[in-house]
């Protein structure tokens, strides 16, 4: 099951993290750097990546996050989560950077540092 | 999801850019939420407030939407970054932080909002009926509206909340319905519990809850308790409901809240045993809160610099009500319109540590403000740093 939550194709390298995201404590607006060390991606920078996390968490504040790293040319090009939250939902509408919701057999199957693409249009996952 | 002719009319952009934005936003989060509607909502509050945590981008976002954008329904806001009437005393505080602060400010009245600043909003107003849809995005207030104000809303976001002030529509997620599925059960299992126990509690039932969770084991605690709960359930995790129930007997699964899960959680967020300063408040304190306060504080003075953070409205009715008199005497700096979590008042040149009873403002503190977070109780902060 893949649901789009906000159209788009892209390609690229999958950072992958096992930790529901807070973007606003966790993630520097500016440069996409993770910031908080209970994260097992921390100091990894989200910039450019095909974002793969189970979930955002935390402060409703997190939207204007997202907004801001992609004002400032670092948002990811795309994030594939396992639950759709408001945060992450409303951030990438108002960003519009692709955002897709897929099972748990396909959020394990995708594999870190990997070259992915992500067409919404047919809502595909190439590997 | 289903949209009416005039919700995809204005969906297409035929209603001008800001409705269609809106409508983008309550789409998409319909869509994460399962809903299959929208409904009309009858009050917001709004995220995204605070020039720190938007920065340039919310604020030129918040400029160019409020040329056309209006509120269609009650509408408040949270805090900003800084109490206006007290930034002269805040020399650190750079003239270009205090400039788009003010432009942030500006747009939100512009729009018609309430210029409440606050994130306690259940603190200033009576609460609707019962059952009444709102759009709360602040997440302790959205996790009070639903758990202790028989309110229905969403863990809004800052733009979903937005979207439904500028709409007055929210998606008909499964938190605005009758019934929530709670399979999961927290039994608490410390006696006695103080405020920052609670907040503790909260910040676990974030991370291990879903959408709503159910929690035993707690007998009637105090409002501060609550809102401490409220503040930690919020920061952590996506869950925007709890339910204290008698009995753990019919419920599903049971997780345990006892010792050692509530030393992790402290572990996590307190980094160091003494503080330069305080900060109390986050949640900002309400009235009752303020009382006590000052009763506490009866014939005695701080040690070092207390920040005391608490609501304009809640402000105004202590004065007229004199229990500030006793926290200022005691030298507590009263603030209003900003809170603990990532105002810039709290000058890291000047601190290196931050006493404080908040899980929420701890989290902020270490993760964004970068200082180093020391946890205690209100009663043990009016013990040792008070003389």
């Amino acid at each position: 099951m893949t649901k789009v939550i906000v159209q788009g194709k892209v390609k690229g390298i999958v950072l992958k993290t096992t930790n529901p995201i807070n973007f606003l404590g966790a993630v520097d607006k500016k440069t996409g750097i993770i910031q908080d060390q209970k994260y097992d991606i921390f100091e990894k920078s989200i910039k450019n990546s095909i974002l793969v996390f189970p979930h955002g968490i935390g402060s409703s504040v997190g939207a204007y996050t997202i907004y801001s790293l992609k004002s400032y040319e670092s948002a990811p090009l795309a994030m594939i989560c396992k639950k759709a939250d408001l945060t992450v939902a409303s951030g990438c509408a108002l960003a519009n950077i692709p955002m897709i919701v897929v099972s748990n057999e396909q959020f394990e199957s995708i594999e870190n540092g990997k070259e992915i693409e992500i067409n919404t249009e047919s809502t595909t996952i190439l590997n | 999801m289903e949209l009416t002719q005039e919700e995809q009319a204005a969906l297409n952009g035929e209603k001008g850019d800001t409705l269609q934005t809106a409508y983008r936003i309550l789409v998409a989060t319909g869509e994460a939420t399962n809903a299959e509607k929208l409904i009309p909502i009858s009050w917001a509050h709004l995220s995204g407030v605070n020039y720190n945590t938007i920065g340039d981008s919310g604020e030129e976002f918040l400029r160019k939407i409020s040329q056309d954008a209006k509120v269609k329904v009650k509408t408040t806001v949270n805090p900003m970054g800084f109490d206006f009437d007290h930034i002269s005393e805040f020399k650190h505080i750079d003239e270009d932080f205090v400039r788009k602060q003010a432009s942030i400010r500006d747009s939100y009245i512009k729009m018609g909002v309430d210029p409440t600043f606050s994130c306690t909003p259940y603190d200033i107003f009576d609460l609707p009926e019962k059952n009444t849809q709102v759009s709360f995005a602040e997440s302790n207030a959205a996790i009070f509206a639903n758990s202790l104000g028989d309110l229905k809303t969403n863990k809004e976001s800052a733009f979903s909340a937005l979207a439904s002030a500028i709409t007055g529509k929210s998606p008909y997620s499964d938190l605005r319905k009758d019934e929530i599925p709670t399979p999961l059960t927290i039994r608490m299992k410390m006696d006695n519990p103080n405020e920052l126990d609670f907040g503790m509690l909260g910040f676990f039932a974030g991370k291990v809850g879903d959408t709503s969770v159910n929690i035993s084991g707690v007998s009637q605690p105090d409002r501060r308790s609550c809102k401490a709960m409220c503040g930690g359930m919020g920061t952590s995790g996506t869950c925007a409901k709890f339910q204290f129930v008698d009995s753990d007997e019919k419920t599903g699964e049971k997780v345990d809240f006892g010792k050692e899960e509530m030393n992790e959680v402290f572990d996590e967020l307190n980094t160091t045993d003494k503080g330069d300063l305080i900060t109390l408040g986050s949640p900002q304190l309400g009235l009752e809160e303020l009382s006590d306060l000052s009763k506490m504080l009866k014939g005695r003075s701080f040690k070092k610099r207390c920040m005391i953070f608490c609501s304009r409205a809640v402000q105004n009715q202590a004065r007229n009500l004199d229990y500030t008199n006793e926290i200022e005497k005691a030298g507590g700096e009263i603030l209003s319109d900003c809170c603990t979590c990532l105002t810039p008042l709290i000058d890291t040149n000047e601190i290196d540590s931050v006493t404080t009873n908040s899980i929420k403002g701890a989290y902020y503190l270490k993760n964004s403000t970068r200082v180093g977070v020391n946890l205690k109780p209100l009663s043990k902060i009016v013990e040792d740093d008070t003389q």
